[in-house]
């Protein structure tokens, strides 16, 4: 009698052990190195580090080994681990017009200065099972060309140099920062970004994707995506210059958008803005036509009501942390509650039956 | 055990720091939500990490922690908790109600009143009281800038009229000396009569809505009401199965296929307590 709230403690260490072995699977297959995870999920390790908010690709390749290839729970882990470190400075502005392109390709312009590079894309793959990935197959090495060393110049300073596209305001001042200091609304472009930048992939694409349906249309062309590696420089007090931290590979997104005008800005083109860490290309195109959709304020135009216009419900729902934190809570014991629903409920339902029964 | 990779109670010093000018803020302005900086936590958003941080700010190595979901000591997420500070903290635990200096509850306040120096600190997943009849934030807090809660009492004169009594029986509303509505987190209604004049801290933690608010010693809690539909407490009608306790509040068990029922305390500590000094 009165099982139902003995025995939590063991039960959980039991889970625990229980899921330790579930995740080893079948001994008798050789165990996967998180070297193999980083070197071979490398994608899946760029979402964990991208919406976890970590570049480490050893830490995300290990986070998604022990969540069993669960992404959103190795996104968890990273975060979870993310938020002790100390936070000893901040870098300089990524300069991302320097960037070692792997990949940069416009659909606005035919060819501009630096080229199409395709890079290693899944674009025009056949979606065929290859069996021979089956086998252990050994890849051919890809040819290899010449790498451009000088800087490769952003597609939209083409169109800036005609006054075509909007002019981004400068500024200096110093960003909120969200892991620091908690969501405030209205939020500004740079916060908002923030939050797109380490929101759910899914979510993110299912809202961008809305707005090309209709729900918010903001005409965008994707004028340039570039994915490559750019150095992080971090401005050190007692030298008095900044010193080279290290690298990061990120993808970059900016779309061109039709705009005709409205009542506060002339004809021009406008921009929508995706940065994402790693190599992430559906997120920060999905981030870009995002941005662009929550900017309908500052452009004078009409809030449709569609959902990417709302910058309340896009931002206090694209954090997949919080998001399935809260749904899965529905699992956690509710019998206090529960039980006054019941008490309620037959109380509503005495007082009907009454009703009925003295109405007969 | 005290896992020396982590700071005291898991947090840093400038974090807790942080909470802790929340929490004195949420004393000083008894009822209003505090927005703060919550951090990831090492448990899901959902989970009580409003209130683990909140302990965690409260913590020093000489308390004495109890950590209680649904009333009880040991349901699985209570017992995940508590084995959290008693992993980065090192505190000292006790299942005993007065025995403990912090209480970390989810969803009840216990049976025996608290004392000063205690201090109660509730899990909260929704701090706005306001938010089912106006889901956005930014017209909420203007709400309760302008101490405008018209919309509350027309949604409990609604319920009355339209099924006789108020249709809410837990996370039911308070104001809060005469200011400020609060929601007291998912305690049943059964629990609010407690929150007013208690002698000792309480306070309410939400991690993910980033939120902290308070309730001082002795403070005024009113659940809300009409002088022709007074507030009620409830339970459920019956005694408990074990200690006999006919005052405490109830969980229902179905202890057979028949559906057959019976009621044991939510408060498990009160429970054993009583039964232990029965014959």
């Amino acid at each position: 009698m009165y099982v139902a709230v003995k025995g939590g403690e063991r039960a959980i260490d039991n889970a625990h052990a229980w899921l330790a072995e579930e995740r080893r699977g079948d001994v008798a297959v050789p165990e996967m190195s998180v070297a193999q995870i980083r070197e071979q999920l490398a994608l899946a390790v760029n979402r964990v580090m991208a919406e976890g908010s970590l570049y480490d690709p050893d830490l995300a390749a290990l986070a998604i080994k022990q969540a069993r290839g669960d992404l959103i729970e190795a996104i968890f882990l990273i975060r979870a681990y993310r938020t002790t470190l100390p936070r000893f400075g901040a870098s300089r502005p990524l300069d991302t017009a320097s960037m070692a392109c792997d990949r940069r390709v416009s659909a606005t312009f035919k060819d501009a200065p630096g080229g199409q590079v395709l890079g290693p894309t899944f674009d025009y793959t056949h979606r065929l099972l290859d069996f021979k990935l089956m086998a252990d197959g050994d890849t051919p090495n890809a040819p290899q060309g010449a790498a451009r060393h000088e800087a490769t110049p952003h597609i939209t300073q083409f169109l800036n140099a005609e006054g075509l596209i909007q002019q981004e305001p400068a500024s200096d001042a110093t960003p909120r920062d969200l892991t620091r200091q908690p969501m405030q609304l209205p939020a500004d472009r740079a916060l908002r970004l923030q939050a797109l930048a380490r929101a759910d992939e899914g979510f993110l694409l299912s809202l961008a994707y809305s707005t090309q349906r209709g729900f918010g249309r903001t005409h965008a062309f994707v004028g340039e995506l570039r994915i490559g590696a750019v150095t992080v420089e971090m401005d050190i007090p007692e030298l008095g210059f900044a010193i080279d931290l290290g690298e990061v590979t990120l993808t970059e997104c900016e779309t061109v958008n039709q705009f005709t005008g409205s009542k506060t800005e002339p004809p021009q083109f406008t921009r929508g803005y995706g940065l994402v860490l790693g190599q992430t290309e559906r997120k920060a195109i999905s981030m870009s036509l995002v941005d662009r959709a929550l900017r309908w304020a500052e452009l004078g135009e009409d809030n449709i009501g569609a959902p990417a216009q709302d910058e309340e419900f896009v931002l206090m729902h694209c954090d997949n942390i919080q998001a399935t934190g809260f749904l899965e809570h529905i699992k956690l014991p509710h019998y206090v509650d529960f039980q006054s629903e019941l008490e309620l409920i037959r109380k509503l339902r005495a007082a009907v039956t009454a009703g009925q029964e003295a109405a007969e | 055990m005290n896992d020396q990779h982590y700071n005291f109670a898991y947090l840093d010093e400038q974090t807790k720091r942080m909470i802790r000018r929340a929490i004195l803020k949420g004393l000083a302005i008894p009822g209003y939500q505090v927005p703060f900086a919550s951090r990831e936590m090492p448990m899901p958003y959902g989970w009580g990490t409003g209130g683990v941080q909140v302990t965690a700010a409260c913590l020093t190595p000489d308390d004495r922690l109890k950590v209680i979901d649904q009333g009880a000591d040991d349901t699985t997420n209570a017992v995940s908790i508590r084995k959290f500070f008693q992993r980065t903290a090192g505190v000292a635990v006790t299942t005993a109600t007065p025995e403990a200096s912090v209480i970390q509850t989810r969803h009840r306040i216990p049976e025996v009143a608290l004392t000063e120096g205690q201090i109660l600190v509730y899990q909260v997943p929704i701090p706005e009281p306001l938010r089912f009849l106006e889901p956005r934030e930014t017209e909420t807090r203007r709400m309760h800038a302008l101490e405008d809660y018209g919309l509350m009492h027309v949604k409990l004169y609604e319920d009355i009229a339209r099924h006789g009594a108020i249709a809410t029986s837990y996370a039911y509303p308070v104001k809060v000396e005469g200011r400020y509505v609060m929601d007291p987190s998912p305690i049943p209604k059964f629990d609010n009569p407690k929150l007013a004049g208690c002698a000792a801290i309480q306070l309410f933690g939400a991690g993910r809505e980033q939120r902290i608010y308070a309730l001082p010693p002795y403070t005024k809690a009113v659940s809300l009401d009409f002088d022709d539909f007074p507030f009620e407490p409830t339970k459920a009608a019956g005694a408990c199965a074990i200690c006999g306790s006919d005052t405490s509040y109830l969980d229902e068990v179905i202890v057979d296929d028949a559906g057959g029922r019976m009621f044991v305390c939510s408060d498990t500590d009160y429970c054993a307590s009583r039964a232990e000094g029965q014959p």
